[in-house]
């Protein structure tokens, strides 16, 4: 059993190898190759989330010879294992969604390419989930933007070059104020490591010194994360990205990296900072005003779309002001609404992708919203699939989406003053929402009038893209699963929360 | 009490020559030199009309500048707000800075027992005489293992951009070969036949060193890079790739990074699982020193002067 906690550190190594391997196969192995990698990440992360479900405490992994505050260290935990899992089963199934895409999109010669950075992408997602020490979160950040850009930009128009350079420029801004921010935290405690920041910060908070560098090293961090995962004001660069891109690559940029940030934030609330000590700071209100204006503009936007995959990127803006939000509240109880939030989205928003997709190859590729008129019965599943998505979304009872916003809703009540804007905000967002999503679905189960058909509307079966419709398959049950099986699930966060101090 | 002589016989003083040495039209050993003056640029009126065409299309039709007017104010509003925002990040980190613990004192939190170690233990427990080498090869390996990822990726991002197919290449060197490189520069070529052995001999040094003076695989990666990049501005892409083409880019890269990996891989797990590593620590000062560092060292050198040389490649050329 102790070769278990060799696991977390193997899955990271192993995504490296894979992308460094990776760039000297043609097109077919490396694809291979890939698909061999995401599978042994799941078994590696599932075997080392029941370990740490088993021996019920976190534990620590050297890397190297040298212990903690000298050397890099791992630590891994419930919530860590357990989202490193969920984390590598999206990628899979995206990765399966957009088969068919990519082969038609991307050039022949730079495959291989692809894979690479989608296995490096995946080993830093991995590390951010991981890792105890902010230096090694840094570098890893930078892997994730670098291979973010390049699975913009390999579909080459003009739209996603656009997309690449805006993401590029938005996204080293948020690096640029992380890295800022950790360079204040070192300053001023001489660390690296998480846990030694936290133990000198919780030192400092107690004697009340250098209040001002503190607060503008969390301020700047927090800027810099929120940007790098489209919070509402830096949120220019995401409809583009997610609109024009190949399919696998919309849908892990919007489930999985903005996620890892996202992840990586929580982690510097609880483990480098102090909850408690966050709770007291003005920082979070700042959080919780962007991300209820965020629920609500990201809506307004997604409304006014006339393009369906756009207007699915412009909903993400509206779905990260509700984790937003939920860290906002400075409750425990809001983070772990916020981090099932991350799960829930995570899940449908790449489902709703790739059923989108299904959708316009049966309307002659055009992703038009008015093309799509009885787009439901050309392709049957992608039908059902972007209706579950949909309901999901809206958040639907039996659906992950309801889950979490009655977590939300439970997390804000008792609230002195926050209380009242959370809610009302929730059920404004949850009726935009509603308009985009149900118009949608009435639309796509709108039958065409006779003699409109038109020439590149055609019937789609299941078995012509078997890939990508057992991608929608398991999407469809993951929803399912996430909103019929809750419990277990929210228990899982709560637990692994506790373990997380 | 000037005369005025014809042409032919001026040509022949020495006056003439030394301006024409002066003016370098020609040289005084060989024949003409050939140096021309830069063409002065120049459009077709075609193009002319094409850019203002487009011009007004994007203010006309995409924006409407005419009857835009929230269009025009957030223009406005949009440099204020900028130049406002700028002013007050600036004033912002200058306040939040000048809070920081005073520089140069003993008792600044960064004088922790983390840099007393390195310092103090440093050498016995890496072996290398350079410390800051010892730290973030030997200490801080993994962030180093990361670090080198990122320049990895960012080459093949530069490749998804840049990269062009090799027929695509040839064709286009066939209908214009003076677009991508000069060729037979005599100054440059002389020169870098003196420099390249310097600069290679100078970046194996530095790379393997690395342990025990300034620099290490980063620095002297990048000093062979530099050197294949002058080899390659002055002898053409054709003679470069005798020996360095896209194969030999391949196999070094991949095989650099998969040995730092192994390497890596060996030295995290049985140092994390408490199993003794059997990599000598050498003498320090000598060469085959430092453990782990020096055959990591390499690997890093190769890898970043692979990547230095593709950033050029690419740029200038569109392929190795």
């Amino acid at each position: 059993m102790e070769i278990i906690r060799n696991f977390p550190a193997v899955s990271i190594l192993l995504c490296l190898f894979a992308g460094i391997l990776s760039s000297g196969l043609k097109a077919k192995a490396a694809k291979a190759l890939n698909a061999v990698l995401i599978s042994v990440e799941i078994v590696l992360n599932f075997c080392a989330l029941a370990y740490t479900i088993f021996v019920e405490a976190p534990f620590v992994y050297v890397m190297g010879k040298f212990p903690a505050p000298w050397g890099n260290e791992i630590r891994v935990g419930v919530l860590e294992t357990f989202m490193a899992l969920f984390f590598c089963v999206i990628m899979m199934l995206s990765m399966l969604g957009g088969a068919r895409e990519r082969e038609k999109e991307i050039e022949e010669g730079k495959q291989n390419l692809y894979y690479i950075m989608v296995n490096l992408l995946l080993s830093s997602l991995l590390a951010l989930v991981y890792t105890n020490d902010l230096f090694t979160a840094y570098v890893f950040v930078e892997i994730n933007t670098i291979s973010a850009c390049g699975l913009i930009m390999i579909r080459q128009n003009g739209r996603t070059l656009e997309a690449s350079i805006r993401y590029m420029i938005m996204s080293l801004l948020g690096s640029g104020l992380l890295l800022l921010g950790i360079c204040f935290l070192y300053d001023l405690t001489g660390h690296l490591l998480m846990s030694n920041i936290k133990e000198q910060v919780q030192i400092l908070a107690a004697s009340g010194s250098y209040h001002i560098p503190l607060v503008v090293a969390l301020g700047l961090m927090s800027v810099g994360l929120a940007i790098k995962s489209a919070l509402y004001p830096f949120h220019t660069w995401l409809p583009d990205a997610y609109g024009y891109s190949t399919l696998s690559s919309a849908a892990i940029l919007s489930s999985l990296v903005s996620k890892g940030y996202i992840f990586l934030l929580l982690k510097i609330f609880y483990r480098v900072i102090g909850f408690d000590i966050i709770g007291e700071n003005k920082v979070i209100h700042v959080l919780f005003v962007f991300g209820i204006i965020g629920m609500i503009m990201g809506s307004v936007s997604a409304i006014k779309e006339d393009n369906v995959r756009r207007m699915i990127a412009f909903s993400s803006v509206a779905q990260i002001g509700y984790i937003y939000m939920g860290f906002g509240l400075g409750t425990e109880a809001g983070t772990i609404a916020s981090i099932y939030h991350v799960i829930s989205h995570s899940a449908s928003k790449s489902l709703l992708f790739v059923a989108a997709s299904g959708l316009t190859d049966a309307s002659g590729g055009s992703p038009r919203y008015r093309d799509l008129m009885g787009a439901g019965y050309r392709n049957k599943l992608a039908g059902v699939a972007f209706t579950v998505g949909s309901l999901a979304m809206v958040g639907m009872p039996i659906f992950s989406g309801f889950i979490s916003k009655l977590l939300f809703s439970q997390a804000a009540i008792g609230h002195t003053y926050k209380m009242l804007p959370t809610l009302i905000a929730l059920a404004i967002s949850t009726v935009l929402n509603a308009i985009y999503f149900m118009r949608t679905v009435i639309l796509i189960y709108t039958p065409m009038p006779e003699g409109l058909s038109k020439s590149g509307n055609r019937e789609i079966l299941m078995r012509e893209n078997l890939s990508k419709s057992v991608a929608l398959v398991c999407f469809i049950l993951l929803n399912l699963i996430l909103g019929l099986n809750s419990d277990p699930i929210i228990r899982l966060i709560q637990h692994g929360l506790e373990m997380f101090d | 009490m000037s005369k005025k002589v014809s042409q032919e016989e001026y040509e022949k003083t020495l006056s003439f020559r030394l301006k024409r040495w002066l003016d370098g039209t020609k040289d005084p050993f060989l024949d003409t030199v050939e140096m021309k003056v830069q063409a002065p640029f120049s459009e077709s009126q075609d193009d002319v009309e094409r850019r203002i065409r487009d011009r007004e299309v994007i203010a006309g039709k995409v924006y409407d500048r005419e009857n835009n007017t929230g269009m025009r104010l957030f223009h406005r509003l949009y440099k204020i707000m900028s130049v406002l925002f700028c002013l007050f990040l600036v004033a912002m980190l200058l306040e939040a800075v000048s809070w920081l613990p005073p520089v140069g004192e003993a008792d600044r939190p960064v004088n922790n027992e983390v840099s007393a170690r390195y310092i103090e233990s440093g050498l016995q427990e890496t072996g290398a005489t350079n410390i800051v080498t010892g730290m973030i090869l030997t200490y801080r390996a993994f962030d180093t293992f990361g670090e080198t990822n990122v320049l990895f990726i960012s080459a093949c991002c530069v490749m998804v951009l840049l990269m062009m197919d090799e027929a695509v290449l040839k064709r286009q060197e066939s209908q214009n070969d003076r677009k991508l490189e000069p060729k037979n520069d005599v100054i440059l070529q002389k020169s870098a036949f003196v420099l390249c052995p310097v600069i290679f001999i100078f970046g194996i040094y530095v790379i393997l060193n690395g342990q025990l003076s300034p620099g290490g695989g980063f620095s002297g990666g990048a000093i062979l890079g530099a050197g294949l990049i002058l080899y390659v501005s002055a002898f053409g892409f054709k003679k470069t790739q005798r020996f360095f083409n896209e194969k030999v880019y391949l196999v070094a890269k991949t095989t650099s990074l998969v040995m730092y990996g192994l390497i890596g891989s060996y030295f995290y797990i049985t140092g994390a699982n408490g199993i003794e590593n059997h990599i000598p620590l050498g003498l320090p000062g000598h060469i085959l020193s430092g453990g782990i560092i020096l055959p990591i060292d390499i690997c890093v050198g190769i890898e970043v002067a692979c990547t230095m040389y593709a950033f050029y490649a690419l740029f200038r050329r569109g392929g190795l």
